[in-house]
């Protein structure tokens, strides 16, 4: 077998050294009636590399990949162009192969890369600190609400209807758990985020409120108006950002008054992958919260010559020091991913991510003015980035479906999101980035117009 | 003079150079390189990627328009990657070597699985197309959690879990589900002494209280302690078996039937899976939920800390508890995606609700459903009997010179366990961790288990060669031996890393978190120079 070294020499040899007849003696402790008797029901023998590979190519085209298609998908995870260089440097042994590095001498690749994509992150959230990263922004979403709940010592947090259902979910399932409460919303058809109607939701034993920016349904809701309300109430804002190349084009939520930030950050470098792995993203804008943070965080240290270097810091806050008094559980981060978005990010650099903004904003506008020409489409959003709800007048799953067929992926039908909710079927999320062509638009429109007609 | 390095240090210009050779003006040493951060040699104006200027037009992003510098420093492509490139060569990495942390399973990741991720078919499809379009991504959830269930012998399992912590989070959340359905509110979990960190910590996070189950002079669970503790206010009993300590608990059958009389669940850390796959299935030992580390068992890399995956697999009594989403194969072989939609139809309406968004970790599906493939049966079984192989011949190889705290009563499992004892007086497991990267490995698992003083977990994994291991355990010996003799040199070691000790304290104490100087300027183009909505 080609992942196994040790010859049947070796072994023999080895286990003379050990004093040991057999392998099965060193299994002494396993009871002999706990040990499969024969092998693992209906798993085949090895198999070589060629024909491994044929098996999992044949499961892969039985999949339709973004590039066969005209591909308007986004809601939470985002296509773009990632450079081949990143997907070159995260497979270096040296990044891919590492482990967490709590042997700072031998690991600063790893140190120095998280320090960068802190200060990296940081800057795009507009805040003061961010950690080295978490599962996911779903993950990452509900860490804040824990967060939230350590800071203010209240547990209600108030969600807006805009936050990304299965981030309420998953914080909804996280707080049964916890019996924290989560007051949750549906979005509401509007132009634009109801600002009035979540700020009335604030109370003064809610803890935090949770706005995703932009939205679910791609509107941008005022996040300065809530931060100053929430903080009336001695409330944090968290703010949700799913897209961070709106960032290069918007402003950062840090700087519009919001004290912790998550988000995704599959959008730069890490790609869809059916929707993991992907990056969590955290950070404070105060650096007084930073000893309640969730998850690793590095730090800029000197070694016994005074040189710089980097160190895992801060850990009296992780689990495997302070066990059931830890600030999470979490362990893992999602380290590779992180690389690659900092990888990306350093090859776009403050000009590239402006000029990708700029064209990802240059596309949807095309496209919001190229579908509001359809006959029964209308275009939701006063305002957006590089995404929008489109109203159709009917259940939206079934239009999805009917354009699957044609290789077009038109986006993601508020039904799939909210099947509980028939007032928002008609609704279709549709995104467009740097990947669209103006021609793709133009496939999307006729092909909207002749199943609408 | 200043070095050009912007590390702030700068070599020592002693008259004719160091013992070790002349100082350089760099204060590079030959392939060690020193690298500056991207916020020293990167400016705003400069970008390695090629896109169109920003055209003049009107926006749609209403009042907010971004006005300030982010201050984001850009390379060009060369650049980046010989910053990435030297950044590298300071990480030590399986792929340089024997990497043998215990309870971590740094086993060789092979690249097969990092070729088949990358097909098209699994990296370029968006979790929310519709189904029909990604019915060969649902297949490999479904294969691997298929084979995951038969090698576990337990009856479901939940796939979206995204490392082990959240695993166990996600069985620790059937558990209490499934007790409140049956109206029984228990307040207490038990767990080990020599538990990861993350049990406690994730059995506090659900709500319960945590208690220690005291363990035999042995190295494993006190079943008789255990059994006089269990009672009706007891949900569960977290077990890592084999344990912490390297052993198989051998009681652990008496164990699941003491903990299923008196009304509760066990859940099984499944971090040392590897000791026993393909030769053991928890299920038949009464595991009611176990998570599974791909990123160990199933040669998924590490990636310098994530991402991870942790599937967690139920007995029938916790899976209709289960979180969403799920596959289920259908009678007539297809797949289907049961989602908050249908599961009703699919008689899972008592989910306990949703870990994450999205499927959990996709990427790393198709690694371990390759790499599962790849060994099949005979190789899975082969892979347990090396990693146990190779672990007791560096127990056995070593034990003159390491004390062997349960090295007595019999064989270890796939890691050995060593402690302090005998070192002299002054001398540390952590200085001889740092003397074993003088002599070209990554230290092993230190302080862990707690239960043993200077703890030392040795896990060298199924992949290494008896020669590679000979190396490493003429280096072991060696470094062992200075620290019984109190060798000085071991307190300063490392002497040949890239860096030396660090000052973890300073960190600590004075945290610099994030670049704070600024970035150069380059003349970035603006979005709000072109006048906005």
């Amino acid at each position: 077998m080609r992942y196994l070294p040790l010859t049947d020499a070796d072994r023999s040899a080895m286990l003379a050294t050990i004093g040991a007849a057999s392998v099965d003696d060193l299994f002494v402790d396993v009871p002999a009636g706990a040990r499969l008797s024969g092998p693992v029901a209906g798993l085949p023998l090895h198999q070589s590399e060629m024909a491994v590979e044929r098996h999992m190519r044949a499961l892969s085209k039985k999949n339709l990949a973004a590039a066969d298609a005209a591909f308007f998908c986004g809601a939470g995870a985002y296509r773009h162009h990632v450079p081949a260089t990143v997907d070159h440097i995260i497979q270096r042994g040296e990044f891919l192969t590492a482990y967490t590095p709590y042997q700072p001498e031998i690991a600063q690749g790893t140190l120095q890369m998280l320090f960068e994509f802190q200060s990296q992150v940081a800057r795009l959230y507009g805040c003061a600190v961010a950690n080295a990263s978490m599962y996911d922004g779903s993950t990452a979403c509900w860490e804040a609400i824990a967060m939230a709940g350590r800071v203010t010592r209240r547990s209600r947090a108030v969600l807006s209807g805009g936050l990304h259902p299965h981030y309420v979910e998953t914080a909804r399932t996280m707080a049964k758990f916890t019996g924290d409460c989560i007051a949750d919303a549906l979005p509401t058809l509007d132009g634009t985020p109801d600002t009035a109607a979540l700020v009335a939701r604030i109370d003064d034993e809610t803890a935090c409120v949770v706005v995703q920016y932009p939205d679910i349904l791609g509107r941008l809701p005022d996040l300065a108006a809530i931060a100053e309300a929430a903080h009336a109430r001695g409330a944090l804002l968290i703010a949700v950002n799913t897209e961070p190349v709106a960032l290069g084009a918007c402003q950062s939520p840090g700087e519009l008054g919001a004290d912790i930030v998550v988000g995704e950050g599959q959008a730069l470098g890490v790609g869809l992958q059916f929707g993991g792995p992907y990056l969590g993203l955290f950070a404070v804008r105060d650096v007084r919260h930073v000893r309640q943070m969730p998850g690793r965080l590095c730090g800029e240290t000197v070694d016994a010559d005074g040189k710089r270097g980097f160190v895992l810091t801060l850990s009296t806050r992780e689990q495997h020091i302070r066990r059931e008094k830890a600030t999470s559980n979490i362990c893992t981060n999602s380290g590779l991913c992180a690389l690659a978005f900092s990888i990306h990010l350093t090859l776009l650099g403050e000009k590239g991510l402006r000029a990708l903004a700029a064209e990802n904003h240059r596309l949807a506008c095309l496209a919001a003015d190229r579908l509001a020409k359809v006959p029964g489409v209308r275009v939701l959003n006063d305002a957006f980035f590089n995404e929008f709800t489109v109203l159709l007048g009917q259940d939206a799953r079934a239009v999805v479906r009917k354009l699957a067929d044609r290789k077009v992926l038109a986006g993601v039908s508020l039904g799939r999101l909210y099947p509980a909710h028939e007032a928002l079927h008609e609704g279709l999320v549709v995104a467009f980035t740097e990947t669209t062509s103006e021609e793709d638009i133009e496939t999307l429109a006729s092909a909207l117009q002749e199943v609408l007609a | 003079m200043n070095a050009p390095n912007k590390s702030g240090w700068k070599p020592a210009m002693t008259e004719g150079g160091t013992a070790d050779g002349p100082a350089t003006v760099t204060g590079n040493r030959a392939l060690m390189l020193e690298e500056p951060l991207i916020f020293e040699i990167g400016t705003t104006g400069t970008t390695g990627v090629d896109l169109p200027e920003p055209q003049e037009s009107a926006t749609r992003l209403g009042s907010f328009v971004r006005k300030d510098e982010i201050g984001l420093p850009g390379l060009s492509e060369p650049e980046t990657v010989r910053h990435y490139t030297r950044l590298s060569r300071q990480n030590y990495a399986i792929d340089l070597g024997l990497f043998p942390l215990g309870s971590c399973t740094m086993k060789h990741n092979p690249r097969l699985n990092e070729k088949v991720a990358r097909m098209p078919g699994f990296l370029d499809v968006h979790p929310l197309q519709p189904v029909d379009t990604v019915r060969g991504a649902l297949e490999v959830v479904n294969e691997l959690a298929h084979w995951l269930i038969e090698l576990t012998g337990m009856h479901g399992v939940a796939m979206t879990p995204k490392a082990g912590a959240h695993g166990e989070l996600c069985g620790i959340l059937c558990i209490r589900a499934a007790l409140e359905a049956r109206g029984d509110a228990r307040e207490v979990i038990l767990v080990p002494e020599s538990a990861h960190g993350t049990n406690p910590a994730t059995a506090a996070f659900a709500g319960y209280r945590v208690e220690d189950i005291p363990a035999t002079k042995e190295g494993r669970v006190d079943l008789e302690a255990l059994k006089a503790r269990l009672g009706p206010d007891v949900a569960a009993v977290m077990i890592t078996n084999p344990n912490t300590c390297g052993l198989f608990e051998r009681d652990m059958k008496a164990i699941s039937d003491a903990v299923h009389a008196a009304g509760a669940f066990v859940y099984c850390d499944g971090a040392n899976f590897n000791a026993i796959v393909g030769k053991v299935r928890p299920g038949d030992l009464g595991v009611d939920a176990m998570h599974i580390n791909l990123h160990k068992t199933f040669s998924t890399p590490h990636g310098g800390g994530g991402p991870g995956s942790g599937p967690v697999v139920l007995s029938e009594a916790l899976a209709p508890f289960g979180p969403l989403p799920f596959t289920a194969r259908m009678a007539d072989g297809t797949v289907q995606l049961v989602e908050e939609e249908n599961a009703a139809e699919h008689d899972h309406a008592r989910a306990f609700g949703r870990m994450s968004a999205f499927h959990g970790q996709m990427g790393m599906f198709t690694r371990a459903l390759t790499y599962i493939l790849s060994h099949g049966a005979d190789g899975l079984k082969q892979v347990a009997e090396d990693a146990v192989l190779n672990a007791n011949y560096i127990l056995r190889s070593l034990e003159d010179v390491l004390d062997a705290p349960f090295g007595p009563s019999g064989p270890c499992m796939h890691e050995a366990l060593f402690s302090d004892k005998g070192f002299a007086d002054g001398f540390s497991t952590l200085d001889l961790a740092k003397a074993l990267i003088d002599e070209g490995y990554h230290p092993m698992t230190m302080y862990f288990p707690l239960v043993v003083h200077g703890a030392m977990l040795v896990e060298p994994t199924e992949t290494e060669s008896k020669a590679g291991i000979d190396q490493f355990v003429a280096a072991l010996r060696s470094v062992a031996e200075r620290a019984r003799a109190g060798d000085e040199s071991l307190k300063t070691a490392p002497h040949f890393a890239p860096r030396r000790r660090l000052d973890e304290t300073l960190a600590a104490r004075k945290p610099v978190l994030a670049f704070d100087g600024p970035c150069t300027p380059g003349g970035t183009p603006q979005l709000s120079e072109q006048g906005g909505s």
